[in-house]
């Protein structure tokens, strides 16, 4: 704030503050020719009002405040741009506040960087820390129960779009993950679709019509198998998923493959490293492995 | 017993109050108009394309604000939860800003970029899809609204009148930015540019 600026409003808080003292002092002081106790009203012919100074311990506390002010102005900032002489600010404040947390977490922060992931899905600290991330940061898409949506996958399944190795979860909730599956209605017309659907059902032992199926496994072959595999098992390098087991991230039934054949799918993972950092990212990797069923986790 | 005389005189009296309590505002916000700090952008921020600035209206048409503040306030447990707090000159293109103070639901000054476009759709149709325990209304109207941006080049012009730096060719080019585009989309749009250039200041 330039010294213009600092100026005015110092001149404003001095009239404000000497302002007050002059209208305490001439309103509390009783003044000469004034020697009635009443103020002269008088109602109903004896009811009168009484013209009694104000208590002391009132006027005291006037006085106190206009003091506690005096004193608040020369330790904080509220003339201009005095910085007052303690040297608060909200910023710093803040700062300070963060340097804190950041001193009395420091050695937890520092035992788990020296683990690894396997470690950390083991320790009671770590998952209590992970579980507050999660809440916070996850829960939004994969649900507080970590059970997804429709469109967000399930974590607690033990399936993995984008693979289930320890590098690959961090990498996933890191750097994020944008899964494309080409719209193939124009390419396929609507009866290649409703094949192509199909086939795609009894991959996974749904009853189909064996002959949509069939046809549905020729075209399979020109459009699906790049990405999904000659098996329909998928890529999880391609974020392609498993089209053989029971999990779909947009549904398996009918209506919801003919709209994701037909119009594509584009799924996003936001990635989250700026956001937490690295060792908060780690922390949530081994709470999402930890997610998933000891089953499955055996058989990786 | 001089104060008879004010309070005796309504008009004295109404005078006198407005001296009064002009003191404070005169002190806290007058210099705060002429303050840099107030009124030169943040590094990163610039004004919202025409789409965006669309989705902010429909965000106040809609009051989203009755529920949703836009202001990180420099507190360790909401610098923790949503990123850095909220510096004034993010707001400097704002008329009006929408700070906001109530949070039924959480703060949007930071939501830019958290979840995808996808996730905004669904959310705003119906949010129990995705978070069963919210109790946010949908607002399934959107996706059926379509913008048609005749207005959208006077919104901007009038901004241009407040201050805000829009060129001629963003105003010649904001029909076409608009038109055909749903109030969902714009909403998106908007939703998404929020707190963005504050993603750089770490």
């Amino acid at each position: 704030m330039t010294a213009g600026w600092t100026l005015f409003v110092a001149i404003l808080v001095a009239i404000n503050i000497g302002g007050s003292v002059w209208l305490m002092w001439v309103t509390a002081s009783r003044r000469p020719g004034e020697e009635s106790a009443t103020t002269g009203h008088v109602w109903d012919g004896d009811l009168v009002e009484l013209n009694s100074p104000l208590p002391r311990w009132w006027l005291w506390l006037f006085v106190g405040s206009i003091v506690f002010a005096l004193g608040y102005l020369v330790l904080y900032p509220g003339l201009g741009g005095w910085p007052g002489t303690l040297g608060w600010s909200q910023q710093q404040q803040w700062q300070q506040q963060v340097a804190a947390v950041e001193k009395a977490t420091a050695p937890l922060f520092e035992r788990f960087a020296a683990m690894s992931v396997a470690q950390l899905r083991a320790d009671e600290d770590a998952g209590r820390i992970a579980r507050n991330l999660f809440a916070n940061h996850c829960a939004m898409c994969h649900g507080s129960d970590a059970r997804g949506a429709v469109g967000f996958p399930n974590l607690t399944d033990g399936d993995w779009q984008w693979g289930g190795s320890e590098d690959a979860v961090y990498t996933t909730i890191a750097q994020g993950r944008t899964g494309v599956m080409p719209a193939w209605g124009e390419a396929l017309g609507p009866q290649g679709v409703e094949e192509v659907v199909a086939y795609v059902r009894s991959l996974s032992g749904q009853a189909v019509p064996a002959a949509a199926a069939q046809a549905g496994a020729e075209r399979y072959q020109v459009y699906c198998l790049a990405c999904h595999g000659a098996g329909g098992t998928g890529q999880q390098a391609l974020g392609a998923p498993n089209l053989t087991d029971d999990v779909w991230v947009y549904g398996s039934d009918a209506a919801a493959l003919r709209a994701t054949v037909s119009r594509g799918r584009n799924n996003q993972m936001p990635a989250h490293l700026g956001l937490l950092g690295e060792q908060r990212v780690r922390l949530l990797a081994a709470h999402v492995l930890n997610l998933a069923p000891a089953a499955a986790d055996a058989a990786d | 017993m001089k104060h008879d005389r004010i309070e005796k005189n309504v008009g004295l009296l109404g005078v006198l109050t407005v001296v009064a309590i002009s003191f404070g505002g005169l002190a806290e916000i007058v210099p705060l108009y002429f303050s840099p700090q107030m009124n030169e952008p943040a590094p990163g921020v610039v004004p919202y394309p025409a789409l965006q600035l669309e989705g902010r209206d429909i965000y106040i048409r809609e009051g989203c604000g009755n529920c949703h503040s836009q202001m990180v306030r420099p507190l360790r447990a909401e610098t923790e939860r949503y990123g850095h707090y909220s510096l004034a000159g993010e707001s400097v293109y704002d008329h009006p800003f929408l700070f906001g103070s109530k949070r039924t639901g959480p703060d949007l000054a930071r939501v830019g970029g958290r979840y995808s476009d996808e996730w905004h759709k669904l959310h705003l149709l119906n949010p129990r899809d995705l978070v069963p325990e919210s109790n946010m209304p949908g607002y399934p109207w959107l996706a059926e609204r379509v913008l048609d941006g005749a207005d959208t080049p006077g919104k901007l012009r009038a901004l241009r009148r407040l201050g805000v730096p829009y060129s001629d060719e963003q105003i010649a080019a904001a029909t076409a930015a608009v038109a055909g585009r749903t109030e969902l989309e714009a909403l998106i749009a908007y939703l998404q540019g929020l707190g963005l250039a504050a993603r750089t200041w770490r």
